[in-house]
Protein backbone atom coordinates (compact mmCIF):
# COMPACT_ATOMS: atom_id res chain seq x y z
CA UNK A 1 0.00 0.00 0.00
CA UNK A 2 1.26 3.19 -0.81
CA UNK A 3 1.72 6.14 2.13
CA UNK A 4 -0.34 8.82 0.24
CA UNK A 5 1.56 12.29 -0.70
CA UNK A 6 2.42 13.38 2.74
CA UNK A 7 4.78 15.64 1.67
CA UNK A 8 2.57 18.67 3.51
CA UNK A 9 0.57 19.18 6.35
CA UNK A 10 -2.49 20.90 8.05
CA UNK A 11 -0.94 22.80 11.25
CA UNK A 12 -3.29 25.64 11.89
CA UNK A 13 -7.10 25.69 11.98
CA UNK A 14 -9.06 28.85 12.92
CA UNK A 15 -12.71 30.08 12.54
CA UNK A 16 -15.21 33.29 13.84
CA UNK A 17 -18.13 32.03 16.00
CA UNK A 18 -21.08 31.04 13.43
CA UNK A 19 -24.13 33.14 13.13
CA UNK A 20 -27.30 33.24 11.81
CA UNK A 21 -27.86 35.11 8.37
CA UNK A 22 -27.80 38.94 8.92
CA UNK A 23 -25.50 38.01 12.71
CA UNK A 24 -22.55 38.74 12.66
CA UNK A 25 -22.38 42.91 11.50
CA UNK A 26 -21.15 44.89 12.09
CA UNK A 27 -18.17 43.23 11.42
CA UNK A 28 -16.94 42.89 7.51
CA UNK A 29 -16.52 40.10 5.41
CA UNK A 30 -12.37 41.51 6.17
CA UNK A 31 -12.69 41.53 9.37
CA UNK A 32 -14.39 37.66 10.18
CA UNK A 33 -11.69 36.54 7.65
CA UNK A 34 -8.56 37.92 9.41
CA UNK A 35 -10.04 36.79 12.82
CA UNK A 36 -10.05 33.16 11.62
CA UNK A 37 -6.10 33.68 9.98
CA UNK A 38 -5.02 34.72 13.21
CA UNK A 39 -6.54 32.08 15.03
CA UNK A 40 -5.73 29.69 12.76
CA UNK A 41 -1.83 31.17 13.35
CA UNK A 42 -2.11 31.37 17.06
CA UNK A 43 -3.44 27.54 16.58
CA UNK A 44 -0.14 26.38 14.56
CA UNK A 45 1.54 28.69 17.11
CA UNK A 46 2.80 30.72 14.30
CA UNK A 47 3.07 35.37 13.69
CA UNK A 48 0.82 36.07 10.85
CA UNK A 49 4.34 37.73 9.63
CA UNK A 50 4.89 33.82 8.45
CA UNK A 51 2.30 33.41 5.98
CA UNK A 52 3.54 33.88 2.79
CA UNK A 53 1.24 32.56 0.73
CA UNK A 54 -2.93 32.22 0.08
CA UNK A 55 -4.78 29.36 -1.88
CA UNK A 56 -8.80 30.36 -1.97
CA UNK A 57 -11.41 28.69 -3.90
CA UNK A 58 -14.69 30.11 -5.43
CA UNK A 59 -12.31 32.63 -7.61
CA UNK A 60 -11.25 34.05 -3.81
CA UNK A 61 -15.24 35.50 -3.73
CA UNK A 62 -16.09 35.91 0.19
CA UNK A 63 -19.68 34.47 -0.03
CA UNK A 64 -22.23 35.35 -2.69
CA UNK A 65 -21.68 39.50 -3.43
CA UNK A 66 -18.30 40.11 -1.95
CA UNK A 67 -14.88 39.21 -2.62
CA UNK A 68 -11.81 38.34 -0.54
CA UNK A 69 -8.59 40.52 -1.52
CA UNK A 70 -4.89 39.31 -0.19
CA UNK A 71 -3.60 42.66 -0.81
CA UNK A 72 -6.36 44.00 2.13
CA UNK A 73 -5.32 40.79 4.15
CA UNK A 74 -1.47 41.70 3.98
CA UNK A 75 -2.08 45.84 4.50
CA UNK A 76 -4.56 44.88 7.34
CA UNK A 77 -2.93 41.76 9.29
CA UNK A 78 0.96 42.99 8.56
CA UNK A 79 1.90 40.53 6.64
CA UNK A 80 5.27 41.76 4.96
CA UNK A 81 5.43 39.70 1.59
CA UNK A 82 3.72 37.10 -0.38
CA UNK A 83 5.13 34.51 -2.96
CA UNK A 84 1.93 33.20 -4.00
CA UNK A 85 -1.33 33.55 -4.24
CA UNK A 86 -4.37 31.61 -6.61
CA UNK A 87 -7.68 30.30 -6.25
CA UNK A 88 -9.53 27.74 -7.45
CA UNK A 89 -12.56 28.73 -9.98
CA UNK A 90 -15.86 28.58 -9.96
CA UNK A 91 -17.84 27.74 -6.15
CA UNK A 92 -17.73 25.81 -2.85
CA UNK A 93 -17.02 22.75 -4.72
CA UNK A 94 -12.94 23.64 -4.89
CA UNK A 95 -13.05 24.07 -0.88
CA UNK A 96 -11.45 20.55 -0.08
CA UNK A 97 -9.61 20.71 -3.26
CA UNK A 98 -7.97 24.26 -1.91
CA UNK A 99 -5.21 22.17 0.19
CA UNK A 100 -4.12 20.88 -3.18
CA UNK A 101 -3.59 24.57 -4.42
CA UNK A 102 -1.58 25.29 -1.18
CA UNK A 103 0.33 22.38 -1.25
CA UNK A 104 1.51 23.22 -5.48
CA UNK A 105 3.02 26.38 -4.11
CA UNK A 106 4.60 24.70 -1.38
CA UNK A 107 5.91 21.50 -3.59
CA UNK A 108 6.80 24.05 -6.38
CA UNK A 109 8.78 25.98 -3.84
CA UNK A 110 6.53 29.10 -4.26
CA UNK A 111 5.52 29.65 -1.12
CA UNK A 112 5.88 27.88 3.00
CA UNK A 113 3.13 28.53 4.90
CA UNK A 114 -0.15 28.92 3.00
CA UNK A 115 -3.43 30.36 4.20
CA UNK A 116 -7.04 28.85 3.01
CA UNK A 117 -9.99 31.07 4.47
CA UNK A 118 -13.70 31.41 3.53
CA UNK A 119 -15.76 33.86 4.99
CA UNK A 120 -19.28 34.14 4.01
CA UNK A 121 -22.12 37.12 4.91
CA UNK A 122 -25.74 36.67 3.48
CA UNK A 123 -27.15 40.08 4.02
CA UNK A 124 -26.43 41.12 0.09
CA UNK A 125 -27.04 38.23 -1.46
CA UNK A 126 -28.68 34.81 0.36
CA UNK A 127 -27.79 31.63 -1.30
CA UNK A 128 -31.03 30.20 -1.66
CA UNK A 129 -32.33 32.44 -4.17
CA UNK A 130 -28.75 32.95 -5.78
CA UNK A 131 -29.87 32.32 -9.58
CA UNK A 132 -32.92 34.18 -9.52
CA UNK A 133 -30.90 37.26 -8.68
CA UNK A 134 -28.49 37.24 -11.28
CA UNK A 135 -28.64 39.27 -14.37
CA UNK A 136 -29.65 37.48 -17.10
CA UNK A 137 -26.96 36.40 -19.96
CA UNK A 138 -27.52 33.99 -22.75
CA UNK A 139 -27.30 31.04 -21.18
CA UNK A 140 -28.99 31.79 -18.30
CA UNK A 141 -32.23 32.53 -19.94
CA UNK A 142 -32.25 28.58 -20.74
CA UNK A 143 -32.38 28.46 -17.17
CA UNK A 144 -33.93 31.11 -15.24
CA UNK A 145 -37.49 31.20 -16.41
CA UNK A 146 -38.26 27.83 -15.32
CA UNK A 147 -38.16 29.39 -11.52
CA UNK A 148 -35.27 27.28 -10.79
CA UNK A 149 -33.87 29.92 -8.69
CA UNK A 150 -31.36 28.56 -6.18
CA UNK A 151 -28.89 25.41 -6.31
CA UNK A 152 -31.08 23.56 -4.14
CA UNK A 153 -33.88 23.55 -6.92
CA UNK A 154 -31.32 22.19 -9.41
CA UNK A 155 -30.18 19.21 -7.36
CA UNK A 156 -33.59 18.78 -6.47
CA UNK A 157 -34.06 17.99 -10.03
CA UNK A 158 -31.26 15.39 -9.90
CA UNK A 159 -32.59 13.99 -6.75
CA UNK A 160 -35.83 13.19 -8.76
CA UNK A 161 -34.00 11.41 -11.34
CA UNK A 162 -32.09 9.47 -8.74
CA UNK A 163 -35.52 8.48 -6.93
CA UNK A 164 -36.60 7.33 -10.22
CA UNK A 165 -33.84 5.18 -10.90
CA UNK A 166 -33.17 3.13 -8.19
CA UNK A 167 -36.00 3.72 -5.83
CA UNK A 168 -34.23 6.22 -3.27
CA UNK A 169 -36.59 7.56 -0.87
CA UNK A 170 -37.49 10.73 1.22
CA UNK A 171 -36.73 8.51 4.49
CA UNK A 172 -33.01 8.43 3.04
CA UNK A 173 -32.86 12.40 2.82
CA UNK A 174 -34.56 12.12 6.33
CA UNK A 175 -32.05 10.12 7.89
CA UNK A 176 -29.37 12.19 6.60
CA UNK A 177 -31.17 15.45 8.38
CA UNK A 178 -31.91 13.55 11.22
CA UNK A 179 -28.08 12.03 12.05
CA UNK A 180 -26.45 15.25 10.94
CA UNK A 181 -28.96 17.23 13.61
CA UNK A 182 -28.09 14.78 15.92
CA UNK A 183 -24.32 15.16 15.81
CA UNK A 184 -24.53 19.02 16.23
CA UNK A 185 -26.63 18.45 19.93
CA UNK A 186 -23.23 18.78 21.81
CA UNK A 187 -21.59 21.52 19.74
CA UNK A 188 -21.24 24.82 21.25
CA UNK A 189 -20.90 26.59 18.53
CA UNK A 190 -24.04 24.89 15.98
CA UNK A 191 -26.80 27.01 14.77
CA UNK A 192 -29.10 24.21 15.38
CA UNK A 193 -29.36 21.60 18.71
CA UNK A 194 -32.54 20.95 18.66
CA UNK A 195 -33.27 16.80 17.93
CA UNK A 196 -35.05 16.64 14.40
CA UNK A 197 -37.67 13.90 14.64
CA UNK A 198 -38.64 12.30 11.43
CA UNK A 199 -41.89 13.57 11.88
CA UNK A 200 -39.99 17.00 11.82
CA UNK A 201 -38.80 16.50 8.80
CA UNK A 202 -42.02 15.08 7.43
CA UNK A 203 -44.22 18.25 7.99
CA UNK A 204 -41.35 20.38 7.14
CA UNK A 205 -42.41 22.96 4.33
CA UNK A 206 -41.22 21.68 0.76
CA UNK A 207 -39.05 24.42 -1.05
CA UNK A 208 -39.05 22.37 -4.49
CA UNK A 209 -40.55 18.85 -4.35
CA UNK A 210 -38.80 16.15 -3.15
CA UNK A 211 -36.90 18.49 -1.04
CA UNK A 212 -37.80 20.20 2.16
CA UNK A 213 -36.89 22.88 3.98
CA UNK A 214 -34.63 20.44 6.25
CA UNK A 215 -32.94 19.18 3.04
CA UNK A 216 -31.30 22.37 2.85
CA UNK A 217 -28.38 24.07 4.24
CA UNK A 218 -28.49 26.66 6.72
CA UNK A 219 -27.93 30.39 5.77
CA UNK A 220 -25.51 31.51 8.31
CA UNK A 221 -22.27 33.94 8.75
CA UNK A 222 -18.74 33.16 10.23
CA UNK A 223 -15.40 32.90 8.74
CA UNK A 224 -12.63 29.69 8.66
CA UNK A 225 -9.10 29.62 8.05
CA UNK A 226 -6.56 26.58 7.44
CA UNK A 227 -3.13 26.78 7.55
CA UNK A 228 -0.73 24.36 5.56
CA UNK A 229 3.36 24.13 5.08
CA UNK A 230 5.55 21.44 3.89
CA UNK A 231 5.61 18.12 6.33
CA UNK A 232 9.21 19.02 7.23
CA UNK A 233 8.77 22.38 8.64
CA UNK A 234 5.28 21.39 10.24
CA UNK A 235 7.43 19.49 12.40
CA UNK A 236 8.59 22.46 14.64
CA UNK A 237 5.39 23.87 15.26
CA UNK A 238 3.05 23.83 18.31
CA UNK A 239 0.45 21.26 17.31
CA UNK A 240 1.13 17.58 16.02
CA UNK A 241 1.27 17.98 12.22
CA UNK A 242 -1.79 16.05 10.14
CA UNK A 243 -0.40 15.01 6.91
CA UNK A 244 -2.42 15.83 3.42
CA UNK A 245 -2.63 11.89 2.30
CA UNK A 246 -4.12 12.94 -1.23
CA UNK A 247 -6.26 15.77 -2.70
CA UNK A 248 -7.69 16.24 -5.95
CA UNK A 249 -9.66 18.71 -7.92
CA UNK A 250 -12.06 18.58 -11.02
CA UNK A 251 -14.43 16.57 -12.73
CA UNK A 252 -15.49 15.46 -15.98
CA UNK A 253 -17.66 17.13 -18.67
CA UNK A 254 -20.45 15.06 -18.17
CA UNK A 255 -21.12 16.61 -14.34
CA UNK A 256 -19.47 19.95 -15.04
CA UNK A 257 -21.46 21.22 -18.89
CA UNK A 258 -24.63 19.83 -16.84
CA UNK A 259 -25.29 21.40 -13.70
CA UNK A 260 -27.79 23.56 -14.52
CA UNK A 261 -27.45 22.13 -18.37
CA UNK A 262 -28.69 18.96 -17.79
CA UNK A 263 -27.71 17.14 -20.72
CA UNK A 264 -25.41 14.59 -18.57
CA UNK A 265 -26.20 11.12 -18.77
CA UNK A 266 -27.99 9.16 -16.08
CA UNK A 267 -24.64 8.17 -14.45
CA UNK A 268 -23.82 11.69 -13.97
CA UNK A 269 -27.06 12.92 -13.83
CA UNK A 270 -28.16 10.84 -10.42
CA UNK A 271 -24.94 11.43 -9.22
CA UNK A 272 -22.38 14.18 -7.13
CA UNK A 273 -20.14 14.50 -9.70
CA UNK A 274 -17.45 13.64 -7.51
CA UNK A 275 -16.25 9.88 -8.61
CA UNK A 276 -13.20 10.62 -11.14
CA UNK A 277 -11.99 12.39 -7.94
CA UNK A 278 -12.95 9.78 -5.69
CA UNK A 279 -10.84 7.42 -8.17
CA UNK A 280 -7.91 9.73 -7.98
CA UNK A 281 -7.68 10.09 -3.81
CA UNK A 282 -7.74 5.90 -4.12
CA UNK A 283 -5.09 6.20 -6.74
CA UNK A 284 -2.74 8.55 -4.96
CA UNK A 285 -3.08 7.41 -1.43
CA UNK A 286 -3.46 3.16 -2.29
CA UNK A 287 -6.71 3.66 -0.04
CA UNK A 288 -10.28 2.46 -0.22
CA UNK A 289 -13.41 4.09 0.79
CA UNK A 290 -13.07 1.24 3.98
CA UNK A 291 -10.05 2.93 5.09
CA UNK A 292 -11.30 5.95 6.10
CA UNK A 293 -12.81 6.11 9.45
CA UNK A 294 -14.96 9.59 8.84
CA UNK A 295 -16.34 11.11 6.50
CA UNK A 296 -17.08 14.82 5.91
CA UNK A 297 -19.27 15.58 3.20
CA UNK A 298 -20.36 18.70 1.25
CA UNK A 299 -23.77 18.48 2.94
CA UNK A 300 -25.47 21.86 1.18
CA UNK A 301 -28.76 19.62 0.43
CA UNK A 302 -29.25 15.78 1.68
CA UNK A 303 -29.35 13.98 -1.38
CA UNK A 304 -26.38 14.75 -2.21
CA UNK A 305 -24.76 13.34 0.37
CA UNK A 306 -26.00 10.21 -0.50
CA UNK A 307 -24.50 10.78 -3.91
CA UNK A 308 -21.30 10.88 -2.65
CA UNK A 309 -21.55 7.85 -0.55
CA UNK A 310 -22.31 6.22 -4.27
CA UNK A 311 -18.85 8.73 -5.66
CA UNK A 312 -16.90 7.38 -3.08
CA UNK A 313 -17.58 3.78 -2.78
CA UNK A 314 -19.11 3.44 0.29
CA UNK A 315 -21.88 1.69 -0.94
CA UNK A 316 -22.56 0.91 -4.50
CA UNK A 317 -24.43 2.65 -7.35
CA UNK A 318 -27.84 3.31 -6.79
CA UNK A 319 -27.59 1.98 -3.13
CA UNK A 320 -27.25 4.99 -1.18
CA UNK A 321 -30.75 5.32 0.04
CA UNK A 322 -30.27 1.81 1.42
CA UNK A 323 -27.24 1.87 2.85
CA UNK A 324 -27.97 5.46 4.89
CA UNK A 325 -31.61 3.85 5.73
CA UNK A 326 -29.79 1.46 7.80
CA UNK A 327 -27.74 3.88 10.25
CA UNK A 328 -24.61 3.50 8.31
CA UNK A 329 -23.48 6.75 8.02
CA UNK A 330 -24.59 7.57 12.37
CA UNK A 331 -21.45 8.89 14.50
CA UNK A 332 -22.82 6.52 16.96
CA UNK A 333 -23.30 2.60 15.74
CA UNK A 334 -22.39 3.76 12.10
CA UNK A 335 -20.25 1.96 9.88
CA UNK A 336 -18.89 4.88 8.08
CA UNK A 337 -19.92 8.12 10.70
CA UNK A 338 -20.33 11.36 8.11
CA UNK A 339 -20.29 15.17 9.42
CA UNK A 340 -19.34 14.35 12.95
CA UNK A 341 -19.66 18.24 13.19
CA UNK A 342 -23.13 18.91 12.20
CA UNK A 343 -22.22 19.53 8.74
CA UNK A 344 -23.64 22.64 7.10
CA UNK A 345 -27.23 21.44 7.63
CA UNK A 346 -26.88 21.75 11.49
CA UNK A 347 -24.03 23.42 12.17
CA UNK A 348 -23.04 26.13 10.21
CA UNK A 349 -22.58 26.57 6.54
CA UNK A 350 -19.10 27.73 5.78
CA UNK A 351 -18.97 26.83 2.31
CA UNK A 352 -17.30 23.78 3.04
CA UNK A 353 -14.63 24.79 5.50
CA UNK A 354 -16.06 23.23 8.73
CA UNK A 355 -15.23 19.56 6.53
CA UNK A 356 -11.98 20.50 6.77
CA UNK A 357 -11.80 21.74 10.14
CA UNK A 358 -13.50 19.02 11.75
CA UNK A 359 -11.21 16.72 9.33
CA UNK A 360 -8.29 18.44 10.72
CA UNK A 361 -9.67 17.77 14.77
CA UNK A 362 -10.39 14.31 13.98
CA UNK A 363 -7.04 13.37 12.55
CA UNK A 364 -5.74 15.12 15.78
CA UNK A 365 -8.10 13.05 18.38
CA UNK A 366 -9.29 16.72 19.91
CA UNK A 367 -13.24 16.58 18.11
CA UNK A 368 -16.05 17.01 20.13
CA UNK A 369 -17.53 13.98 17.81
CA UNK A 370 -14.04 12.05 18.25
CA UNK A 371 -13.99 8.89 16.34
CA UNK A 372 -12.34 6.36 18.30
CA UNK A 373 -8.66 5.93 16.70
CA UNK A 374 -9.74 7.29 13.23
CA UNK A 375 -6.39 7.01 11.25
CA UNK A 376 -8.24 8.90 7.88
CA UNK A 377 -10.36 11.35 7.31
CA UNK A 378 -11.98 12.04 3.73
CA UNK A 379 -13.57 15.70 3.06
CA UNK A 380 -15.30 17.17 0.02
CA UNK A 381 -16.00 20.12 -1.81
CA UNK A 382 -19.06 20.27 -4.10
CA UNK A 383 -21.18 18.71 -5.47
CA UNK A 384 -21.33 22.37 -7.19
CA UNK A 385 -20.65 23.24 -10.77
CA UNK A 386 -16.99 22.13 -11.33
CA UNK A 387 -14.32 21.98 -9.86
CA UNK A 388 -15.18 19.58 -7.36
CA UNK A 389 -13.07 18.32 -5.30
CA UNK A 390 -11.75 15.23 -2.20
CA UNK A 391 -9.40 15.51 0.42
CA UNK A 392 -7.69 12.90 2.65
CA UNK A 393 -6.02 13.96 5.68
CA UNK A 394 -4.19 10.96 7.86
CA UNK A 395 -4.12 11.08 11.92
CA UNK A 396 -1.72 13.47 13.35
CA UNK A 397 2.04 12.00 14.48
CA UNK B 1 -54.41 15.17 -6.28
CA UNK B 2 -55.50 19.17 -5.54
CA UNK B 3 -56.80 22.37 -7.17
CA UNK B 4 -53.23 23.77 -7.85
CA UNK B 5 -52.49 24.09 -11.40
CA UNK B 6 -48.74 24.69 -12.66
CA UNK B 7 -48.26 27.85 -13.88
CA UNK B 8 -45.28 29.89 -15.77
CA UNK B 9 -43.33 32.91 -13.90
CA UNK B 10 -45.51 36.05 -14.73
CA UNK B 11 -44.56 37.51 -18.16
CA UNK B 12 -43.03 40.79 -16.83
CA UNK B 13 -41.01 38.50 -14.46
CA UNK B 14 -39.37 36.82 -17.39
CA UNK B 15 -36.34 38.40 -18.49
CA UNK B 16 -33.79 37.09 -21.59
CA UNK B 17 -31.10 38.20 -23.23
CA UNK B 18 -29.30 36.60 -26.11
CA UNK B 19 -25.91 36.16 -28.58
CA UNK B 20 -25.40 35.28 -31.65
CA UNK B 21 -25.08 31.47 -30.93
CA UNK B 22 -29.09 31.74 -28.85
CA UNK B 23 -30.60 34.45 -30.56
CA UNK B 24 -32.20 32.10 -33.64
CA UNK B 25 -33.54 29.54 -31.16
CA UNK B 26 -35.74 32.55 -29.49
CA UNK B 27 -36.44 34.36 -33.12
CA UNK B 28 -37.91 30.87 -33.99
CA UNK B 29 -39.78 30.35 -30.72
CA UNK B 30 -41.41 33.75 -31.61
CA UNK B 31 -42.79 32.31 -34.65
CA UNK B 32 -44.07 29.96 -32.50
CA UNK B 33 -41.52 27.39 -33.42
CA UNK B 34 -39.66 24.61 -31.36
CA UNK B 35 -36.15 24.03 -32.93
CA UNK B 36 -32.85 22.78 -31.27
CA UNK B 37 -29.56 23.55 -32.29
CA UNK B 38 -28.04 20.72 -34.71
CA UNK B 39 -23.94 21.10 -35.69
CA UNK B 40 -23.94 21.42 -39.86
CA UNK B 41 -21.10 19.38 -40.03
CA UNK B 42 -21.51 15.83 -37.62
CA UNK B 43 -25.33 16.40 -36.79
CA UNK B 44 -25.16 16.21 -33.24
CA UNK B 45 -27.64 17.88 -31.14
CA UNK B 46 -26.50 20.43 -28.34
CA UNK B 47 -28.85 22.82 -26.00
CA UNK B 48 -28.54 25.42 -24.99
CA UNK B 49 -26.75 26.59 -28.02
CA UNK B 50 -22.74 27.20 -28.16
CA UNK B 51 -20.10 28.65 -30.80
CA UNK B 52 -18.79 24.83 -30.99
CA UNK B 53 -20.12 21.21 -31.46
CA UNK B 54 -18.22 19.81 -28.95
CA UNK B 55 -18.13 16.39 -30.52
CA UNK B 56 -16.83 17.21 -34.17
CA UNK B 57 -15.43 21.53 -32.84
CA UNK B 58 -17.12 22.69 -36.17
CA UNK B 59 -19.11 26.35 -36.01
CA UNK B 60 -21.34 25.06 -38.56
CA UNK B 61 -25.11 25.32 -37.13
CA UNK B 62 -27.99 23.70 -38.11
CA UNK B 63 -30.98 25.04 -36.55
CA UNK B 64 -33.71 21.81 -36.79
CA UNK B 65 -37.44 22.42 -36.27
CA UNK B 66 -39.14 19.92 -33.70
CA UNK B 67 -42.16 18.08 -33.46
CA UNK B 68 -42.56 20.32 -30.60
CA UNK B 69 -43.28 16.91 -28.85
CA UNK B 70 -41.11 15.43 -25.60
CA UNK B 71 -41.36 13.75 -22.36
CA UNK B 72 -40.28 14.54 -18.77
CA UNK B 73 -36.83 13.74 -18.14
CA UNK B 74 -36.95 14.84 -14.37
CA UNK B 75 -38.61 17.57 -12.56
CA UNK B 76 -38.87 19.31 -9.62
CA UNK B 77 -42.45 21.13 -7.81
CA UNK B 78 -41.14 24.56 -6.70
CA UNK B 79 -43.17 26.32 -4.01
CA UNK B 80 -42.34 30.24 -4.43
CA UNK B 81 -40.24 32.70 -5.92
CA UNK B 82 -38.98 35.82 -4.82
CA UNK B 83 -41.04 38.00 -4.65
CA UNK B 84 -43.75 35.72 -5.49
CA UNK B 85 -44.34 33.41 -2.31
CA UNK B 86 -47.60 31.82 -3.19
CA UNK B 87 -46.77 30.74 -7.01
CA UNK B 88 -46.58 26.92 -8.10
CA UNK B 89 -43.90 25.79 -10.74
CA UNK B 90 -43.43 22.68 -12.20
CA UNK B 91 -39.41 23.39 -13.36
CA UNK B 92 -38.67 20.43 -15.36
CA UNK B 93 -35.91 19.23 -17.75
CA UNK B 94 -37.54 17.74 -20.70
CA UNK B 95 -36.05 15.28 -23.51
CA UNK B 96 -37.11 16.59 -27.30
CA UNK B 97 -38.50 14.36 -29.55
CA UNK B 98 -36.42 14.48 -32.56
CA UNK B 99 -32.92 15.82 -31.10
CA UNK B 100 -30.97 12.79 -29.30
CA UNK B 101 -30.03 13.43 -26.29
CA UNK B 102 -30.44 17.12 -26.17
CA UNK B 103 -32.77 18.61 -23.33
CA UNK B 104 -34.50 21.51 -22.46
CA UNK B 105 -34.89 23.50 -19.19
CA UNK B 106 -38.42 24.85 -18.72
CA UNK B 107 -42.08 24.62 -17.44
CA UNK B 108 -44.62 22.20 -17.45
CA UNK B 109 -47.73 23.87 -17.53
CA UNK B 110 -52.05 23.48 -16.85
CA UNK B 111 -51.55 20.30 -15.02
CA UNK B 112 -51.85 19.45 -11.57
CA UNK B 113 -48.09 18.96 -10.73
CA UNK B 114 -49.11 15.57 -8.75
CA UNK B 115 -49.70 14.36 -11.85
CA UNK B 116 -46.30 14.74 -13.35
CA UNK B 117 -44.18 12.21 -13.67
CA UNK B 118 -40.95 10.89 -15.24
CA UNK B 119 -41.56 9.59 -18.87
CA UNK B 120 -45.00 11.91 -18.82
CA UNK B 121 -45.82 12.79 -22.37
CA UNK B 122 -45.75 16.58 -23.26
CA UNK B 123 -45.97 19.22 -26.37
CA UNK B 124 -45.15 22.45 -26.25
CA UNK B 125 -46.85 25.42 -26.04
CA UNK B 126 -45.91 29.37 -26.12
CA UNK B 127 -45.40 31.60 -22.93
CA UNK B 128 -45.11 35.36 -23.53
CA UNK B 129 -42.36 37.13 -21.55
CA UNK B 130 -40.63 40.30 -21.00
CA UNK B 131 -39.57 42.42 -24.44
CA UNK B 132 -41.63 40.75 -26.85
CA UNK B 133 -39.99 37.49 -26.34
CA UNK B 134 -41.88 34.12 -26.17
CA UNK B 135 -40.57 30.89 -23.53
CA UNK B 136 -41.43 27.60 -25.32
CA UNK B 137 -43.39 25.42 -22.01
CA UNK B 138 -45.12 22.89 -21.81
CA UNK B 139 -48.14 21.11 -21.09
CA UNK B 140 -49.63 17.18 -21.12
CA UNK B 141 -49.78 15.91 -24.81
CA UNK B 142 -53.31 15.38 -25.82
CA UNK B 143 -53.70 12.06 -27.23
ZN1 LIG C 1 -20.26 18.20 -34.85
Amino acid sequence: MSNGLRDVAIVGVGATPYYKRGGSAPQTNLELAGKAILAACEDAGISVKEIDGFAYYSGAGAGYGDKMDTADFMETLGIPEVTFTASLTSGGGGAAGSIGLARAAIVAGDATTVVTVMTLQQHKQRLGSVFAASAPDPINSFLQPSGLSGPGHLMSVLARRHMHLYGTRRDAFAEIAISTRENALNRPKAIQKKPLTKEEYFNGRIIADPLCLYDFCLETEGAVAVITTSAERAKDLRQKPVPVVAVAHGGRREWGRAFAWYGMPDEYFASSGNAPIAKRLWDQSGLTAQDIDVALLYDHFTPMVLMQLEDYGFCGKGEGGEFVESGAIRYKGGSIPVNTHGGQLSEAYIIGMTHIKEAVEQMRGTAINQVADAEFALATGGPASLPVSGLILGSAA
Amino acid sequence: MSDVRATTLPADAVHITTNSDTEPFWQYAKEGKLVALQCGSCGHFRMPPTPFCPECQSTEKNWKELSGRGSVYSYAVIHGFPGIPDITLVGAVVSLEGADDARLVTNIVDVDPSEVQIGMELEVTFSPISDGWQLPVFRPAQG
